[in-house]
């Protein structure tokens, strides 16, 4: 037997274990749950192991990639360089292009507002010669453009049309050597001409030592060039030294600060109003329309013009209503008024009028004498316009009844009234009447709606 | 030993000498070769097909000429496998313990250092092993499928030039007397 057992031990065995397993299988199969404790040894006995070697793996995985593969970095380096560059060219590009929208957006709301007859003009080129301050537009003639006018944006005027061709012209810059331009100073009304220099800055010629500029003074157009109406901005003092018999004055215009891009031809320029305080370099807020909130011309109280004609033909119209003179209508040998009582009027048509108007308390065309004392404007005889203090709550000027706005102007007509001699009265109007659109655009940069400069 | 590489009959059991292992290798290399079954593949699907713990119980079971021996190793690497897959308990230990005890059976005829012998027990078994696993699955668990001959077949030549790599390094961890 047991030489028997040792003959066929091996078989014995085999036929044991697997007649073991048989069993297992079987207890597995019909339960349909295993022996658990032999997984529970073999997951325990394994899995330790296992995350032993992932961990190797994991570490040994990203020390190779962090440390050693690093081969592809400087060529990934310079691929993320390319994209830097490429995004900075491209943030530059839509930089620019927000900045045109702008321009291009302040130049057509200035172009609304602005009683002018307009032309929008595209810089194309700029003068051949080195120094030259000349640049060419894509207006000419075609688009009504002649040689002579005034070139502006509403930062400031740019310069003026020295040549007009069929598509294009050529403007010469404010900053030329050969540039003019009759300038008044907005707090004092000191007159002078600004002159280019080839220079980034501009001198102011012709203004007497004992008058008062100071840096930091506006300089706005005088109108007395017949080129530029009056009221547009110029530019802002920068030096002032003292000499004789003029100061020496340096501006900077700022209708050139921002770059040029687009301008505005003024084909029919009508004189405005300096304004109190206005300042081109101040952000525009312009507020939609009120609903309704247009009033007839005819409803706003007629104020003079802001010219000098103006002023002067208001002075010799009161004198001569004063000594029952009527001019144009005299026969022959009729005695002449007396323009010897003109020195003796008072400030009326200076540029500091007593408040309200004229000698004798009569407001000069047609302001009521009723019309309440404000800040006198540098104009005679103009209303002081309702310019809002700058705020930093735009939107609350449609609320606030004190920055009620004026009417929206009727369509501006043109008019360049020339000096020294009175322009003939407007239709339906008297000779001292000024245009209430005028009037009302005289506020520079205070459009119907509300605007904040 | 003596070893010839002409003959790969043994005239008689005592020209088979019994390799000797240190224990721990009777321990590490089932395990590894368990874990390589089941770790591997995770990383390198294209190895799933290589049957580790097989060829390991092959190796073990032609070297140590024991049926015992060779059938324990089966069993219990088979059991192992069985407990780390989704088969109940049992398929894996009944195939490799058979497989355990021919591949015993057959090195105590054969010169299981000869590589040739090598290349065909490998490949011999690997076809046993996949069909008589095919044959419980279909007997016992009532699996239904048909047996893949011919992927069977590729996969016994690929697990069978790889387990003659695997012999040769592992034959670098038998003692020396």
């Amino acid at each position: 037997m047991e030489s028997l057992l040792n003959r066929y031990r091996n078989i014995t065995v085999l036929l044991l274990v697997i007649m073991a397993q048989l069993v297992l299988l079987a207890v597995s199969a019909k339960n349909d749950q295993d022996v658990r404790f032999i997984r529970i040894w073999t997951v325990t006995a394994v899995t330790p192991v296992a995350r032993i070697i992932e961990g190797m793996r994991g570490g040994s995985s990203g020390f190779l990639h962090n440390y050693i593969l690093l081969h592809d970095t400087n060529q990934e380096n310079l691929r993320l360089r390319k994209d830097l560059d490429k995004l900075k060219m491209e943030n530059v590009f839509l930089k620019n292009e927000l900045n045109t929208a702008d321009r291009a957006k302040s130049l057509a709301v200035f172009q609304s507002r602005t009683p002018s007859k307009t032309v929008a003009a595209r810089i194309i080129g700029t003068g051949a010669g080195a120094n030259s301050k000349v640049v060419f537009v894509d207006r000419g003639t075609a688009s009504g453009v002649q040689r002579g006018m005034a070139v502006v944006t509403p930062d400031g005027i740019v310069g003026k049309v020295i040549a007009a061709y069929p598509i294009a012209s050529e403007v010469l810059l404010i900053t030329d050597a050969d540039f003019a331009a009759g300038v008044v100073t907005q707090n004092g009304g000191v007159r002078g001409t600004l002159k280019g220099q080839g220079t980034p800055q501009c001198k102011v010629d012709y203004v007497a030592f004992e008058e008062k500029v100071e840096p930091g003074d506006l300089l706005f157009t005088s109108g007395d060039d017949r080129i530029f109406p009056r009221g547009f901005p110029v530019g802002v003092v920068r030096t002032v030294r003292s000499g004789q018999p003029f100061k020496e004055i340096l501006a900077e215009p700022t209708g050139l600060l921002r770059g040029l891009e687009d301008v505005l031809i003024l084909v029919e320029g009508v004189h405005q109003a300096i304004p109190d305080a206005a300042s081109g370099m101040q952000p525009v807020y312009i507020a939609p329309p009120p609903p309704g909130g247009e009033t007839k011309p005819a409803d706003a109280k007629p104020a003079a013009v802001g010219t000098e004609a103006d002023r002067l033909r208001s002075q010799y119209k009161a004198l001569g209503e004063e000594q029952k003179h009527t001019y144009g209508d005299n026969p022959p040998g009729a005695k002449a008024a007396d323009f010897t009582r003109l020195g003796a009027q008072p400030s009326a048509g200076g540029r500091n009028p007593a408040p309200g108007g004229v000698a004798g308390g009569q407001g000069v065309a047609g302001v009521p004498p009723s019309v309440p004392a404000i800040k006198p404007p540098s104009v005679p005889g103009i209303r002081p316009p309702a310019v809002p203090a700058p705020t930093s709550k735009p939107p609350n000027k449609l609320t606030d009844p004190a920055d009620a706005t004026p009417a929206k102007p009727s369509t501006p007509k043109p008019a360049n009234p020339p000096l020294g001699a009175p322009p003939a009265p407007l239709p339906g109007r008297g000779a001292g009447d000024a245009d209430p659109s005028r009037r009302i655009n005289q506020t520079a940069g205070v459009p119907p709606g509300g605007q904040v400069r | 030993m003596s070893y010839s590489g002409d003959r790969i009959l043994l005239s008689n059991q005592r020209e088979g000498q019994v390799s000797r292992f240190h224990v721990w290798v009777f321990v590490v290399v089932p395990l590894v070769a368990i874990l390589f079954q089941v770790y591997v593949p995770m990383f390198f699907q294209f190895l799933r097909f290589v049957e580790m713990p097989l060829l390991v119980v092959v190796y073990f079971s032609i070297m140590q000429r024991n049926q015992i021996s060779g059938l324990t190793i089966g069993a219990l690497v088979g059991l192992a496998q069985d407990s780390l897959s989704d088969s109940p308990l049992g398929m894996f230990g009944i195939v490799k313990t058979l497989v355990g005890y021919f591949a015993a059976s057959v090195g105590v005829r054969l010169d299981v250092e000869h590589s040739l012998i090598r290349l065909l027990l490998a490949f011999l078994f690997y076809i046993f092993h996949q069909f008589f696993f095919w044959v419980m699955s279909h007997a016992l668990l009532n699996k239904l499928g048909p047996f893949d001959w011919t992927g069977t077949v590729v996969q016994a030549v690929l697990n069978a030039v790889i387990g003659v790599a695997l012999f040769h390094f592992l034959d670098k961890l038998k003692e020396r007397s």
